[in-house]
């Protein structure tokens, strides 16, 4: 049994080697294991609220579709643009990994720039439909639970949005000063990948099954 | 201390399985048709319940009793016979068995209350749930409720089922605050409520269900002892819960006739 | 920077300053004491709470003294109302089940235990720990501050099921700032549940020494992954839930509201919710969470029957199944808490099927206890006599709930202090009989000194016939039919019944007076007890191998070896009946 811990992080064939103590199981650091935990009930989370969504508007019979092409038009961008974020994403946490700080730090500003993109159209959206008098309890439309669904996990999602935002600079920053390391752009990559995952399951869900039928 | 335990153990096993055993407290009579088959499936399960009991509890205060630890001890240990694989065929069998006969064989009662439909000649009754009063509807001659309409309900002209009086249907409804029903017929009760969540209880006839507010629930059962039945409110609605009660009467079919017209001429 | 090598262990220097050493410390032994005593406050309360709505079941109108001047409106005069008595009912529960059950067992415990157990200098992530603990402290603070509002704590109980709990104040007294202070409570609770319950996951992953492999981990430490588990699936939801009632009752939502909702003679402008959906969320997360609360409890007892009958775990490996059954089986019953709820009545039959087989695992885990005793040379510490107690109220309340599992049966028995017993029995009892255990045993390690033995007896003999005389009762009183949650016994077919609720409320009050007994124990052993050794309890595990209280760093700086199982006890070999995990001679262990 090899007693040097990057020899047995590298995760032998040998069990004990994997998960004998004194190793970290499959290699997966720390940091990584908990973001990936919390990724897990965060998520468990946003599923509560898509099926509390789900249990509602199956049981109505006057849940409108209001959305016309602009409206998705406008999602679709924002779909382009969190999906272009989790490139660039993916080519910080490369950059980071090769040890080029300026390159991984571009790429990391370049992510959350995706992410403010991605705020201001949604915000620009949600205005909009304020102004057609959609609140969480009222819509010219049909059931006042359209909107509160509505805000609900689009201002949920948008939340998550603009927290990882400042997540990823604080990371910027400190990789820049050497505070932080490559490992931690990883684990924030993989933050900002589930957030992304996450509009992938209430872009359909919210804007496509409520778009206006011809 | 082990020695203690163990008849400390034993006293108290004893004396709940005689308190069960002895039914000084226990269901009240039996007042519907299901509600044997109820009583019946209660006794099997605690039959069941009690052999474990029994078992478990006295093989524990045994254990206490026999092996506690003596000065100057050096007697080895006694791995129980078998290791953990007779516990576990102990356990598949027992509980395995408990597991079938209660759950396939005893869902009949369930199955009769909510698998089936009513009786196609069951009365009828609404109900209506608020804050903290029960009321009654039945359908009168044309067997059918006019709507309910919640923002018509008004408690100082005793209208508790916000009828419109234009509604054609509900000319000949019937409100009152008791429930009356022949004996031996089936009825079929609609639970609404108009603001919490509410229950309705009644212990004798083994019937209960929560009444939600923007749902009618329907539940049926057939009486058979005359009698005067509390109902009780059974699912925590405010602060006037413990106070929410009627009362379900159930009469000979001549007395209830009697009641109805009564009733009716009250409208 | 760039390559910086994978620590498995971060080592931090010792603190110092009185903040650093007791208030935000991230040393995980402090927070473990921190979670403990919290949860020492807040069982201290809702004792007190218990007694009070006990004495108004029977003594209606009494005069309390000293509770008219803590709340005119809701005691006036010192005689409690309706509404207080639901109150103080809705406090009572959840302080018990979050702030007691669902703190020390695991976060308490756990968080003190689980680190030197595996060999670790501490948890994963030490910050992460404080901040998890100072969450949970300010979920406390706004539960508490419910009794300070001037409409009081809700009285939507401790399930707060909508419409009563998200219409607000027009349905009765503390539904306005009271039960939102509940609702955020509890979210906080959420927001500090699921950071505790990923470290403990990274750290029983990440943090083994060497040698210490998963299947030669105590049973607390299997106990402790998967409520963590539990913990981190569960609480999920139950923020989501939380989520959304905030939203119905402050921003007008109607997620739990139907519409045409006439409450105290408002029409309400709801529309399109559904209070199922309140209940199919709040289950999914409740029923996960009586296991979270119980499943520290199988752990501990399953550990100190071992060490103080001297006999290794009757099947190890079949109790760590066992516990991942019941953890995986726990997700699929919920339901089994709404057979009358209005949903689908075929619903019911399918849940109450899980809901009987989760009986299996139970009982193979009652019986590997037993199996464990048996033949053993016992030692009948106050931890022992707390650990027997516990197989034997586990036995009785598990049992309540094969009755209760079965639709038919419920339909009887549902809202009547049946189910009261119940859960008190599993909850009220077995679980807290864990935390005694628990208690008794690793104070010498905590403390450096040791909890006086003749008190303890005294203690635990009181508890267990009182506890038995409290909560046995309720399962007669359910058969006739007395239902919860209510302020009083107005019926005239329940009033002979009311000659047991005295009995109970007396079995109460001379049990709960007992309790001082404990907390004089635990307060004045920690300055005047006798010095502990390190390894009182000739016990094998790792937190023995170390000075009684430990250092900071748990280990001196020396990284621990493991050779052995967790539970090598037996015959005595050289004059000692046991083998230290760390023991490098010895038998060997097997693979």
């Amino acid at each position: 049994m090899s007693s040097s811990i990057s020899a047995a992080g590298r995760g032998g064939h040998d069990a004990d080697a994997l998960w004998g103590g004194d190793a970290l199981p499959y290699a997966v650091p720390s940091k990584k294991l908990g973001m990936w935990l919390f990724i897990v009930s965060d998520a468990i989370t946003f599923s509560a609220v898509i099926f509390a969504y789900g249990y509602l508007r199956l049981a109505s019979s006057a849940w409108p579709r209001p959305f016309e092409t602009p409206s998705i038009v406008n999602a679709t961008v924002m779909t382009f643009v969190l999906l272009s974020s989790s490139v660039a994403m993916v080519l910080a946490v490369r950059a980071s990994a090769l040890g080029k700080v300026s390159g991984a730090v571009g790429w990391l500003v370049a992510t959350a720039l995706g992410g403010v993109i991605f705020d201001v159209l949604h915000i620009r959206e949600w205005l909009g439909l304020i102004g057609e008098g959609v609140r969480p309890f009222h819509n010219p439309w049909g059931t006042p639970m359209f909107g509160a669904a509505f805000f609900t996990m689009t201002g949920l999602h948008m939340l998550h949005v603009t927290i990882g935002v400042v997540y990823l600079l604080i990371i910027a920053v400190g990789f820049r000063r050497r505070k932080f390391s490559a490992l931690d752009v990883e684990v924030s990559g993989l933050y900002w990948h589930f957030v992304d995952l996450v509009w992938m399951f209430i872009f359909p869900l919210v804007y496509l099954l409520s778009a206006k039928m011809a | 201390m082990g020695k203690a335990f163990a008849v400390v153990l034993t006293i108290i096993t004893t004396i709940t399985v005689a308190i069960f055993v002895s039914r000084h407290w226990w269901f009240p009579e039996v007042a519907s048709a299901h509600g044997h088959a109820m009583d019946h499936q209660f006794v099997e399960t605690f039959v069941g319940a009690a052999i474990g009991f029994i078992l478990a509890q006295l093989a524990l205060a045994a254990f206490a009793w026999k092996y506690g630890e003596r000065k100057g001890d050096t007697r080895p240990v006694r791995i129980f016979p078998g290791g953990v694989k007779w516990l576990l065929v102990l356990t598949l069998i027992y509980v395995g068995s408990e597991i079938i006969l209660l759950e396939f064989v005893g869902q009949k009662v369930w199955a009769a209350m909510y698998f089936t439909p009513p009786a196609s000649d069951s009365l009828q009754v609404q109900v209506l749930a608020g804050q903290f009063a029960f009321y009654f509807r039945y359908p009168g001659p044309d067997g059918k409720f006019g709507p309910i309409h919640t923002d018509k309900i008004d408690e100082a002209s005793a209208n508790f089922f916000g009828i419109d009086p234009s509604d054609a249907a509900s000319k000949d409804d019937i409100v009152t605050a008791e429930l009356a029903v022949p004996v031996n017929k089936p009825v079929e009760l609609l639970l609404n409520s108009k603001d919490m969540d509410h229950g309705f209880y009644v212990r004798e006839l083994r019937v209960q269900q929560d009444m939600l507010p923007g749902m009618q629930i329907p539940m049926h059962f057939t009486p058979t002892k005359i009698g005067k039945y509390d109902i009780a409110c059974n699912q925590l609605c405010g602060l006037g819960h413990y106070n929410m009660r009627a009362f379900l009467e159930v009469m000979s079919e001549e007395d209830y006739q009697k009641w109805i017209v009564q009733q009716a001429s009250l409208q | 920077m760039e390559n910086m090598p994978m620590e498995v262990q971060h080592h931090h220097t010792a603190p110092t300053g009185f903040i650093r050493k007791y208030i935000f410390s991230v040393d995980h032994k402090v927070i473990g004491k921190q979670y403990y005593f919290l949860a020492i406050f807040s069982v201290f309360v809702g004792m007190v709470l218990s007694w009070l709505v006990r004495i108004h079941l029977v003594w209606p109108n009494l005069h309390i003294w000293g509770l008219g001047a803590f709340s005119p409106v809701g005691a006036p005069g010192g005689v409690m109302t309706d509404a207080y008595y639901l109150s103080l009912l809705t406090v009572h529960g959840t302080l018990m089940v979050f702030f007691v059950l669902t703190t020390a067992p695991q976060a308490g415990f756990g968080n003190y235990a689980l680190p030197i157990q595996i060999g670790a200098e501490d948890m994963a992530f030490p910050v992460l720990n404080m901040l998890s603990f100072w969450v949970t402290f300010l979920a406390l603070c706004s539960l508490v501050a419910t009794l300070f509002v001037k409409d009081g704590p809700p009285i939507s109980g401790w399930t707060a099921y909508p419409p009563l709990s998200a219409v607000g104040s027009s349905a009765g007294p503390g539904l306005g700032m009271g039960q939102n202070l509940w609702a955020v409570s509890i979210a906080l609770f959420c927001v500090g549940s699921l950071l505790g319950a990923l470290n403990f996951i990274v750290t029983t992953v990440d943090l083994r020494c060497k040698g210490m492999t998963l299947m030669r981990m105590p049973l607390t430490c299997w106990a402790w992954l998967i409520t963590a588990i539990l913990s981190l699936l569960s609480f999920a939801v139950l923020f989501a839930a939380c989520v959304l009632l905030i939203l119905d009752r402050n921003a007008g939502t109607s997620f739990f509201l139907p519409s045409g909702l006439l409450v105290s003679g408002q029409l309400q402008n709801h529309s399109g919710g559904s209070p199922l959906l309140w209940q199919h969320l709040f289950w999914f997360f409740g029923h996960p969470e009586v296991y979270i609360a119980i499943v520290p409890g199988f752990g501990v007892i399953s550990h100190v029957l071992s060490v103080f009958s001297r006999k290794p775990v009757l099947g190890y490996k079949l109790v760590v199944g066992c516990l991942l059954s019941i953890g995986f089986l726990s997700f699929t019953v919920w339901g089994h808490h709404m057979f009358l709820s209005g949903m689908s009545p075929y619903s019911g039959f399918l849940f109450s099927v899980p809901t009987l087989i989760i009986t299996i695992p139970a009982t193979i885990i009652s019986l590997v206890w037993l199996g464990t005793v048996y033949g053993g040379r016992l030692r009948f510490t106050t931890s022992m006599m707390f650990a027997l107690g516990f197989v034997s109220v586990f036995v009785t309340g598990g049992l309540g709930g094969m009755f209760l599992a079965q639709p038919s049966l419920d339909i009887f028995l549902h809202g009547t202090y049946f189910v009261v017993g119940h859960f008190h029995m599993v909850m009220g009892v077995a679980a807290i009989f864990g935390m005694f255990a628990g208690t008794y045993f690793w104070y010498p390690k905590m403390f450096g000194r040791v909890l006086n033995e003749r008190l303890g007896k005294i203690h635990f003999w009181i508890t267990f016939v009182g506890v038995y005389c409290i909560f046995m009762p309720m399962h007669f009183i359910g058969l006739e039919g007395m239902p919860r949650r209510y302020s009083g016994f107005v019926e005239d077919s329940m009033q002979h019944l009311m000659p047991v609720h005295t009995f109970m409320t007396i079995a109460a009050l001379i049990t709960g007076a007992t309790q001082f007994i404990f907390f004089f124990n635990l307060f004045w052993s920690m300055y005047k007890g006798a010095k502990a050794t390190e390894n009182p309890w000739e016990s094998t595990t790792l937190e023995w191998t170390v000075p009684s209280p430990p250092p900071f760093d748990n280990f001196g700086g020396k990284v621990p070896v493991v050779y052995h199982d967790a539970y090598e006890y037996g015959d005595l070999k050289n004059g000692k009946d046991y083998v230290m995990q760390t023991d490098p001679v010895g038998q060997p262990a097997n693979s």
